[in-house]
């Protein structure tokens, strides 16, 4: 296909094209519902190009095999779902404190355990606090439309190897089985240089190690506050969200990922019946945009958390909005999306209780 | 006079290990070194370590090294090679990490015929965290886990790894070797040497399981603990090449 | 004829040596190391040692160098 070409495609083909088109060398996979097309559709392109591909035992060794594929400079990745994410969150937190390049997609499914394939945000806890040990931090972008998983999937690996740190692309069972026309056009973002920490056989060099484990207090200490230190440079750097007329807003939806379109379909709705609605959506899940939240609360801008869950990015939103305005969530635990029209008829009688109660 | 004997180059200088006297682990780098630099592998290696008392090796060893969890060796070892057919890529383990918590990794690697080599150190115990009973414990053994004994009832059977390796299609190596006497440390030279030999061929998975002593945890001198290495632990764990698909059908 | 170099700051003063050379020319020492443990000592006065290596082929810690 021509790069600018619109192409009508899967949310897991999509994220798959662009993996490759990203220079993704090796794949690392298990099957599992809703994200399997996405192994299925690299099984025959990887070997074609002469690049890695291996069908993992599980999930656990899929992402180890990242692990070690990475810390050899080159770009690889490892997709799953829900459940099984959670079967990688040891080799997260590896992955953070080796600070080694993982890409890991994400496509959720209803929760908890098995759950079902029910489209669902349960994990934005699992991903943007993550269930691994010790104090680490993961880059997580979450696209809304097919054209934003190929943009993301980009983005993913560049800020992998940028900063060495892990990035989690979360998608959801929605995004991944819809079709919808994207262009792939070129991989945006500049080849990283690796060959400073890249384990590459000690050719004129001493031997390097990549680890997490130092026995010396001290060491420790200092390893972890460097990472926190980059932590800090990636949320002045990368955070980044978008604003849908937010100016004259007095109540502003929030939502992340394929949620994103019902919300801005919403605001619409309501503007039309004279309620001054905005929307709101974090890309970087991880790093939060908790300032420009703030900076909105400040002006006095209610916030309503619409999610797929039982309220997890809404703890993030009260966080950052520091109780200078009101947060509400309207939300559902998995299965049908909440549909615009809910959407609108849930904040229709907010605003009407504010108005009772002479807020 | 010459010198006859050194330290391999292929270690780190000024390396300090940090295994408890007359732990066979020192032998077990030091051979693996020794072929580095024999083979000269040192610029092309890649080692994968695991998690136990093996976890320092990259503070030994002059080669580059990531370090997999626990149990993750031969999966991290194989995301290394598929990303770089060229390199010398190998795994060293503890009985425990690579045949309990990893046997699953361990496993596939061999049925996959990943052109790495593993190795694996069986000391009939978990050695770092003070000799717990592991997947190579053998019947009857005491630990702290099986005070009275690893009992049939209670705990089942240990692992035979080397020759459930062996039984693995893509397995072009697997042996069985020990460091108790002067003569056996040459024979597992050789067995290592053939482990990466096949790699470097492009045939196969080489595998070899070392038997090795705690003194620590067995609460022995070393030297009575190579004797239970030849009393004890042969019998239940005989040493030999279970599979060599280089060698000439007899 | 050989001789060996015993790098004290490497023994760990496990004895393996001292049990494995065919001539019996590694002993206790009756000095200590830092962590109070005799250390062992090359005894060659009749010049037996071959320089065979299998005192440094046993030394788990690689404190032995050989000449010949």
């Amino acid at each position: 296909m021509k790069n600018n070409e619109k192409v009508l495609i899967k949310g897991n083909y999509a994220i798959a094209q662009a993996a490759i088109n990203a220079g993704c060398q090796c794949y690392f996979g298990y099957p599992m519902t809703p994200q399997t097309e996405i192994g299925e559709y690299l099984s025959s392109k990887m070997p074609e190009l002469g690049r890695g591909f291996v069908c993992a035992e599980s999930e656990l060794a899929a992402i180890n095999m990242v692990i070690g594929a990475v810390s050899t400079g080159v770009k690889a990745m490892t997709t799953s779902s829900s459940c099984a994410v959670a079967l990688m969150q040891e080799a997260l937190s590896y992955a953070c404190g080796d600070e080694v390049p993982v890409v890991l997609v994400n496509v959720m499914r209803a929760g908890p355990g098995l759950g079902y394939i029910y489209p669902a945000q349960g994990d934005y806890n699992q991903s943007v606090y993550g269930g691994g040990n010790g104090d680490y931090k993961i880059i997580v972008l979450a696209p809304s439309t097919v054209q934003e998983c190929v943009n993301y999937t980009y983005r993913a690996f560049y800020l992998a190897q940028k900063y060495r740190n892990p990035v989690i692309l979360l998608a959801d069972g929605l995004l991944g089985q819809m079709m919808e026309p994207a262009s792939f056009g070129e991989n945006p973002y500049p080849e990283v240089d690796v060959s400073s920490w890249a384990l590459t056989g000690a050719k004129g060099r001493e031997g390097r190690a990549i680890y997490s484990c130092a026995p010396d207090e001290k060491k420790q200490i200092q390893h972890i506050y460097n990472l926190f230190r980059k932590f800090e440079v990636i949320a002045e750097n990368e955070t980044s969200y978008d604003e849908f007329e937010v100016e004259d807003a007095d109540i502003i939806l929030t939502a992340f990922g394929s949620m994103t379109r019902n919300i801005k379909a919403a605001m619409k709705v309501l503007r039309e019946k004279g309620i001054k609605a905005g929307c709101f959506r974090p890309i970087t899940l991880s790093p939060f945009p908790s300032k420009r939240i703030n900076e909105l609360a400040k002006q006095g801008k209610d916030f309503v958390v619409v999610e797929m869950n039982m309220g997890q990015m809404l703890k993030d939103v009260e966080y950052s909005v520091k109780g200078q305005s009101k947060v509400s969530l309207i939300n559902r635990p998995c299965g049908e999306w909440l549909s615009v029209e809910e959407i609108v008829s849930s904040v229709e009688k907010m605003v009407e209780v504010s108005y009772a109660a002479g807020i | 006079m010459q010198q006859v004997f050194s330290i391999p180059n292929s270690m780190k200088k000024d390396f300090k290990y940090t295994f408890c006297p007359g732990c066979d682990h020192g032998i077990a780098v030091r051979l693996v070194a020794e072929l580095i630099d024999e083979m000269g592998l040192k610029e092309k290696t890649i080692c994968s370590t695991s998690i136990g008392c093996s976890v320092f090796l990259y503070d030994f060893l002059d080669v580059d090294c990531i370090e997999a969890p626990h149990g993750r060796a031969c999966a991290s070892a194989t995301g290394v090679k598929r990303a770089n057919p060229d390199k010398f890529v190998f795994t060293y383990q503890g009985d425990g990490d690579f045949a309990s918590i990893g046997l699953a990794e361990s496993m596939h690697t061999a049925l996959r015929g990943e052109k790495v080599a593993a190795i694996c150190i069986n000391n009939t115990t978990y050695g770092m965290t003070g000799g717990q009973m592991g997947p190579t414990t053998i019947m009857g053994q005491i630990t702290t886990t099986s005070p009275a004994g690893r009992n049939v009832d209670y705990n089942g059977y240990p692992i035979k790894i080397a020759e459930h390796i062996a039984l693995c299609d893509g397995t072009a190596f697997s042996a069985r070797v020990a460091l108790d006497t002067v003569p056996h440390i040459n024979e597992a030279k050789k067995a290592l040497k053939k482990a990466f030999q096949v790699q470097l061929d492009g045939l196969g998975f080489g595998f070899v399981e070392i038997l090795s002593s705690c003194p620590t945890n067995w609460h022995m001198s070393p030297e009575d603990a190579h004797k239970r290495v030849r009393e004890e632990m042969m019998p239940v764990f005989p040493l030999g090449v279970f599979k060599d698909i280089t060698a000439e059908v007899k | 004829m050989g001789k060996i170099v015993i790098d004290n700051n490497r023994c760990k003063s496990c004895y393996l040596c001292t049990m494995t050379c065919p001539k019996g020319l590694i002993k206790k020492s009756a000095k200590t190391n830092r962590l109070g443990d005799y250390m062992v000592e090359f005894d060659d006065k009749k010049e037996e040692c071959i320089g065979c290596a299998m005192c440094a082929k046993r030394c788990p810690d690689m404190a032995i160098e050989v000449y010949r």
